[in-house]
């Protein structure tokens, strides 16, 4: 009997030497060993994490370098045995059995490409639930879990969803693995280490809303999952999963994947319906949304991969038993990512409601470089960063847009006291500048301007001036953008202003006090028109 | 042998015939001939255009949208540095500075030997791990700078 040892092929878990451990496991045991590569459990601090069955469950150990493989041997590696890398039993390590894992439930656990180990953990259940119920019943359990698009924007899945069913004849699922947002990796680590789980939860849409073909439109920068989830979509065609009657019902469902091609724009849905039609992903002007007519202007169903991966576990478990999770109108767990300079990065799945300061210190462990934190940016490049002193916040779509900011994707980019908020606040305008589709003004141009006007506030010119076109740059993209990338590239670069005023100051300036939020309300802003005609809503000064 | 006219006929039209049956094919077909051409030469784009009663503007303007697609052929290697936010807030910024030294190019050029390309990307989904360095398609973690020498060292 040969032992199973648990080897991620997570692309992180890769990136610091997953293979090499694997492969010289390999080398050493032959056919004494059974190296399954699984996903990732989401201790990233702690890749590459090896774990060996045992008669007392799996035992975990990290991070081990393939150099280590040999001592680890042994020390009886085989056997569970103690050693100064080991971490006990995995379902006995705090870090994740603190967690409540519903949507990666399987996370690390299973064979990523085994139909059997994913029947063996729960997989399927929610299909044939959903399958066994009246599609109208599907999309009323999908909005009574109160379960919200996890893709940024929070839109209640259910009611897209009944949009979609209300129409007629061919129709669309599409899945958006676009994941541009930086600090954000849940949705690789589901391609790579839970495949079945998305497929099932495209099922189960398609199903409800009555759509016969689906896509998952996923980025160049994940040829990893890429590779993983082409191999799942044969795999569950060969199960009779996916085609013809799936499950023997008289359900039908096609699957395709689509990569991108490096464009940032093309994860807002419209964009990348319009490169999943082969043309450049310039935003599509809403109305009509997508739900009324989208792909090849056919009615489509746009969700993110993790929306859809829940929908499997809310179908399965029951709708109230997901909606008891959470806080307020943010109802079940949000897969948080903690990234950036933190000390122990990684994957926190649990309701919503905890707080910020929990997960980037209590969770996090605070900063990598050993550093005070400073700054977190929130929700990815388009989010807003706080300070310490809004640590108090709970994680909650409501809460953190009261505070001008955003949950998104649930990624949490922590920097420590060496930041330079004036060079993030810059970058969000550079990023703007970088990515924008182009569309719109306020967006292409204004990103432009709103670098050089950074630039020049950072230099020390006419400080006061530039704050003020600055100011009015950022009403202007907010105001006049036709989609989220100019209209909340603003977020970064206001919340940097307001929290962090000091960096504004140029070399040798005495700075000025910490601003409030009133001290950053300029007098007299009128706007400046920037180039070209920004719309008439650009006009409008506030306040 | 087939000539280099011939090849890249052929190449695009098995790309064509490969997505033949798919809705909105482009991007796809762009990606196969980019892998087997290491990039999508004018002629290549010129008879993909033609292949699919395109107009030669439609298919350019498509290439230029997406970074990924080039015009001209690859660098022997590639070394993209991640430059996103959890990145930087791990020293990406000095890692980037510290390769356009060490290679003696800047972020988007070749060596002058045409050995390495050095280029930049916003996140490879590795933001708890970074600075993060992909070489040929193999992306690595915790990439410092004496790491990245080594890296980079072992390319020559
Ligand atoms: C600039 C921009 C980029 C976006 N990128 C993504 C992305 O990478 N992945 C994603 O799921 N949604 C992204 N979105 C949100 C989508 O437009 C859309 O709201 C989402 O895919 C809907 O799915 P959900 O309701 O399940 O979240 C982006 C939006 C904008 C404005
Ligand atoms: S805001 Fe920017 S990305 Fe959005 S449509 Fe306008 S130009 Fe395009
Ligand atoms: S289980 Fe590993 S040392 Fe106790
Ligand atoms: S920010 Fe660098 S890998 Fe995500």
């Amino acid at each position: 009997m040969s032992t199973t040892v648990y080897v991620p092929r997570d692309s992180a878990a890769r990136s610091v030497g997953a293979d090499e451990v694997a492969a010289r496991l390999v080398e050493r045991l032959g056919d004494d060993v059974r190296v399954v590569r699984n996903g990732s459990r989401g201790l990233l601090w702690l890749e590459p994490m090896v774990e060996v069955e045992t008669e007392r469950g799996r035992v975990a150990y990290g991070p081990v370098g393939a150099s280590d493989v040999d001592g680890l041997l042994d020390a009886g590696l085989l056997d569970g045995a103690g050693h100064e890398l080991c971490l006990g039993p995995t379902d006995e390590i705090p870090w994740l059995s603190g967690q409540q894992r519903v949507t990666f439930a399987r996370m690390g656990v299973v064979d990523p490409l085994s139909i059997d180990d994913y029947r063996a953990h729960g997989g399927l259940a929610g299909l044939r639930a959903a399958l066994a119920m009246t599609p109208e019943r599907v999309v009323q359990e999908v909005t009574d879990s109160g379960l919200r698009g996890r893709g940024g924007a929070g839109f209640p899945a259910g009611i897209k969803w009944k949009t979609v069913r209300e129409q007629d004849g061919l129709k669309y699922i599409c899945c958006n693995a676009d994941e541009g947002d930086s600090g954000t990796y849940a949705d690789r680590m589901l391609l790579e280490g839970d495949p079945f789980t998305l497929v099932e939860g495209m099922l189960i849409a398609a199903h409800a809303v009555g759509a016969t073909v689906g896509y998952v439109y996923l980025r160049s920068e994940y040829p990893a999952a890429a590779e993983t989830f082409r191999t799942a979509i044969e795999i569950a065609y060969s199960h009779g999963l996916l085609g013809q009657s799936v499950l023997g019902s008289d359900l039908s469902f096609d699957l395709h994947l689509r990569i991108g091609a490096g464009a940032y724009i093309c994860g807002e849905e419209t964009s990348m319906l319009e490169s999943l039609e082969g043309r450049r992903g310039e935003i599509r002007a809403k109305p009509p949304i997508p739900a009324v007519s989208g792909l090849f202007g056919r009615p489509t169903v746009v969700n993110n991969v993790i929306t859809l991966a829940t929908v499997p576990m809310v179908l399965a478990d029951g709708a109230a038993t997901y909606a008891a999770l959470g806080t307020g109108r943010s109802r079940g767990t949000q897969v948080f990512q903690l990234a950036g300079n933190i000390a122990r990065g990684g994957i926190v799945e649990t309701a919503f409601g905890i707080s910020l300061g929990e997960l980037v210190d209590d969770w996090g462990g605070g900063t990598a470089s050993g550093r005070p934190v400073r700054a977190v940016q929130v929700g990815g490049p388009l989010g807003a960063y706080f300070p310490e002193e809004l640590f108090h916040l709970p994680m909650d779509y409501e809460a953190f847009a009261a505070e001008d900011g955003l949950v998104g994707h649930g990624g949490i980019v922590v920097f420590d006291d060496t930041v330079d908020m004036a060079a993030q606040a810059r970058f969000a305008m550079e990023f703007c500048a970088e990515e924008s589709c182009g569309k719109c003004t306020p967006c292409r141009i204004g990103s432009v301007r709103g670098v050089e006007v950074i630039d020049r506030i950072i230099a020390d010119q006419d400080r006061d001036a530039n704050l003020a076109v600055l100011e009015d740059l950022c009403e202007v993209m907010t105001d006049g953008s036709l989609c989220a990338m100019g209209g909340l590239t603003p977020l970064p670069v206001r919340s940097a202003l307001k929290h962090f005023a000091d960096d504004f100051t140029g070399p040798g300036a005495t700075p000025p006090p910490r601003a409030t939020p009133d001290a950053m309300h300029l007098e007299d802003r009128h706007p400046k028109p920037i180039a070209g005609n920004v719309g008439t809503s650009s006009t409008e000064v506030s306040s | 042998m087939t000539t280099q006219a011939g090849t890249l006929a052929d190449v695009v039209s098995a790309a064509v015939a490969a997505h033949r049956d798919e809705p909105g094919p482009l991007l796809a077909i762009l990606h196969d001939v980019q892998r087997e051409l290491g990039y999508l030469p004018r002629e290549a784009t010129a008879l993909l255009a033609e292949e699919l009663n395109l107009s030669r503007a439609d298919v350019h303007g498509v290439v230029t949208f997406y970074r990924d697609f080039r015009d001209t052929p690859p660098a022997r290697r590639t070394v993209r540095i991640c430059r996103a936010e959890a990145c930087q807030a791990r020293g990406a910024r000095d890692l980037v500075a510290h390769a356009e030294q060490r290679l003696g190019v800047a972020v988007g050029e070749t060596t002058p030997d045409g050995g390495t390309e050095l280029d930049q990307v916003f996140c490879f989904g590795n933001c708890a791990l970074g600075p993060t360095v992909e070489v040929d398609g193999r992306l690595h973690g915790r990439v410092d700078a004496t790491r990245f020498d080594d890296l980079v060292g072992d390319l020559e």
